[in-house]
């Protein structure tokens, strides 16, 4: 990037810059002092910062085409792909609780679990298809296997947990094979850890200020939520019996998730703006509310059938509604240039500075 | 030609600094691509009626209005002001203003007259040489001419919309109406008959010039130099270098204020560059799952 040698200001406006108007175009210090001088035109000038609507915050001091986006906006459905990580993350730690399950011989709280991972992970692909430009065309997502993008990783991933996780669960169901539906479920178990996460770095692949940003955080807040979610259904569906592990396991992931996801948009500052506004704000303080009175319900309700159904009920409902306060941070974060254009111009700057000093 | 045989990498350079605004290169391009129309609407934004580059928008001219002195120069017409007796003064033209046509009057025409400059520059898809859209494709459907140019194969995609919000730019996207992606393909039909992108060819003041990168870079480096010599303390150029965050663009602009000012990010950077680092995090996190999990079912049975 060229930066401008500056005329002056007070120097006589001549040759090329009579023809082009550049002479006008100074330094943000000058134009800040100019700002200054001229007051109220400051804006009329400034294109940029007339908006369509008022907005929520204070605007930061940016500038921008005639307010619109830099990014376009995510094509995908909210309810689609939503939809998709929340059951893609329901699935993979299902299989994760079930292989557990399995092995320490809590058959009440496995099946219900690999019914549910099976259904979850149905109901993943066929939102995940159902959100194709054109769905017919699925399977070209097999044409190649690039670990560049998450959703080609994605997708073989799929193509290996889906089997494993219908085996164990139809084994279960039938009661044929049970040393194959043992393998398949600790085959389900292993790879189920992988289906929670790797939704993480899909989101956070993209030039979405407030999904990127979070990259660091995203998978552990996925993960936890999932585990969340998964310990839910095993406290909704499973004799108290046999529900103790469920029960920690959710308590666990709840309060984790909580917590990061408290970290990640504190941290992430101007882009974590997003995740407590508007429909996104609201979205994720229902979540954070669900997960949190559900884990003191699992707590509180130990002994107690309903209440831990009741409990593991909001366990799953904050899950969900987590992965749509995410989705819906980005959708607004792309909407707004202040998000794309600031951090930018802010890390712009630093160099530009180090540069100087260097 | 490079020495082995393959084909030089092409690309843009758009010089804001000669564009008129005339948009007869997203003409050109919608007539040589057979894109779609892209909605006729009025959005108020000065001259600009198509908003932002889409999947029917391939070229796309932003026009920017700013209060900025225009050095007052003598458009040729009219009388001087204050002339000789009976002469009559200036006439209103109607020349771009601020003010409301007809309200600004011969005693402080002098003042107000100039006071507005008009930005124009076609944006376009930047063919970067670390390209965001192609590395995210799941199916292949992007990918990198032999002129180092990136293309959507409209046979093989299947509309999985992540491209879109993968593009730092905000180019690429997704047309409803046949569910895939599409966005400028440097001309690649016209590129392999040795013709010039269909722009380019119809731009009338070569503000939009095509050609082998290499050679842009020098001529765009010895205009900005110019025009800086002649005072045009504002002119940079946007893209062109090979070290910043997309490894350098393929189509790069020279600029007369700051990217953001024509709704190009300032400092963007290629998402994938942190993609090692994502699946560090993915995978420490799916141990951490796996491990709480362990640890849930180790204690005492309940």
């Amino acid at each position: 990037m060229t930066n401008p040698e500056h005329t002056g200001e007070g120097a006589a406006v001549s040759g090329r810059d009579a023809i082009t108007g550049a002479a006008g175009v100074v330094s943000e210090e000058q134009r800040a002092r100019r700002g200054e001088r001229e007051g109220g035109q400051r804006s009329g000038r400034r294109g940029g910062r007339r908006r369509g609507e008022p907005t929520r915050v204070p605007d930061a001091d940016f500038r921008s085409y005639h307010g619109r986006p830099v990014l376009n906006q995510i094509v995908w459905e909210a309810r689609d792909i939503g939809g998709y990580l929340f059951l893609g993350g329901l699935a993979g730690a299902s299989s994760v609780l079930a292989a557990g399950a399995e092995v320490t011989g809590r058959p009440g709280l496995a099946r219900p679990l690999k019914y549910t991972a099976l259904a979850a992970i149905s109901g993943s692909t066929a939102a995940l298809i159902h959100d194709l430009g054109r769905p017919e065309r699925f399977l070209n997502m097999l044409r190649v296997f690039k670990p560049t993008s998450p959703m080609s990783v994605g997708s073989w991933l799929l193509m290996g947990y889906g089997p494993l996780a219908g085996a164990a669960a139809v084994t279960a169901a039938t009661g044929w094979f049970p040393r194959t539906g043992t393998a398949a479920t600790i085959g389900a178990g292993a790879l189920g850890p992988l289906v929670a996460t790797y939704t993480a770095p899909l989101i956070c692949d993209t030039a979405v200020p407030s999904w990127h940003e979070g990259y660091r955080e995203m998978p552990f807040v996925f993960a936890s939520s999932a585990a969340a979610a998964a310990g839910g259904v095993g406290l909704l569906a499973s004799p108290t019996a046999q529900s103790g592990p469920a029960r920690r396991v959710a308590v666990g992931g709840a309060l984790t998730e909580v917590a990061v996801s408290s970290f990640m948009e504190h941290r992430m500052g101007l882009v974590g703006e997003p995740y407590g506004q508007g429909r996104a704000g609201a979205l994720t303080r229902a979540a954070k509310a669900l997960t949190l009175g559900g884990a003191a319900g699992a707590v509180l309700g130990r002994r107690s059938r309903a209440l831990s159904a009741l409990s593991g009920a909001a366990l799953v409902a904050g899950s969900a509604l987590t992965r749509l306060g995410v989705f819906q941070a980005g959708v607004q974060s792309a909407a707004d240039p202040k998000y794309t254009v600031v951090p930018q111009r802010q890390r712009l700057e630093e160099r530009q500075h180090s540069e100087e000093r260097a | 030609m490079a020495a082995d045989g393959q084909p030089s990498r092409k690309g843009f350079f758009t010089d804001t600094s000669v564009c008129i605004g005339c948009k007869a290169c997203e003409v050109a391009c919608k007539e040589w691509n057979q894109v779609p129309e892209d909605g006729l609407d009025f959005l108020a934004s000065s001259f600009d009626n198509s908003g932002r580059l889409s999947a029917d928008t391939w070229r796309h001219v932003a026009f920017i209005e700013q209060r900025q002195p225009l050095g007052h120069q003598d458009p040729g017409v009219g009388r001087p002001e204050g002339g000789a007796g009976d002469a009559p003064g200036p006439v209103d033209l109607g020349m771009p203003s601020f003010d409301l046509p007809g309200q600004r009057t011969g005693e402080d025409g002098g003042s107000g007259g100039g006071d507005f400059r008009w930005l124009m520059s076609s944006d376009v898809c930047k063919h970067c040489t670390s390209a965001a859209c192609l590395d995210v494709c799941p199916t292949g459907a992007l990918f990198r001419t032999e002129f180092d140019t990136v293309v959507v194969q409209e046979d093989i995609c299947n509309g999985c919309g992540y491209c879109v919000p993968a593009c730092p730019y905000g180019v690429i996207d997704r047309r409803e109406v046949d569910g895939r992606a599409w966005k400028c393909t440097l001309c690649y039909d016209r590129l392999g008959d040795g013709l010039e992108p269909a722009c380019a060819k119809a731009c009338p003041t070569d503000s939009i010039q095509f050609g082998d990168l290499d050679e842009l870079r020098e001529r765009a480096e010895r205009r900005v130099e110019d025009l800086q010599e002649a005072g045009v303390s504002s002119a940079r150029l946007y893209g062109e270098d090979p070290g910043n965050g997309v490894d350098g663009a393929g189509a790069f602009f020279l600029l007369l204020d700051e990217p953001e000012v024509y709704g190009l990010p300032p400092d963007p950077v290629v998402t994938t560059r942190d993609l090692p680092s994502m699946w560090r995090h993915a995978g420490a996190a799916a141990v951490v799952l796996l491990a709480g999990a362990a640890a849930a079912f180790a204690g005492r049975r309940s």
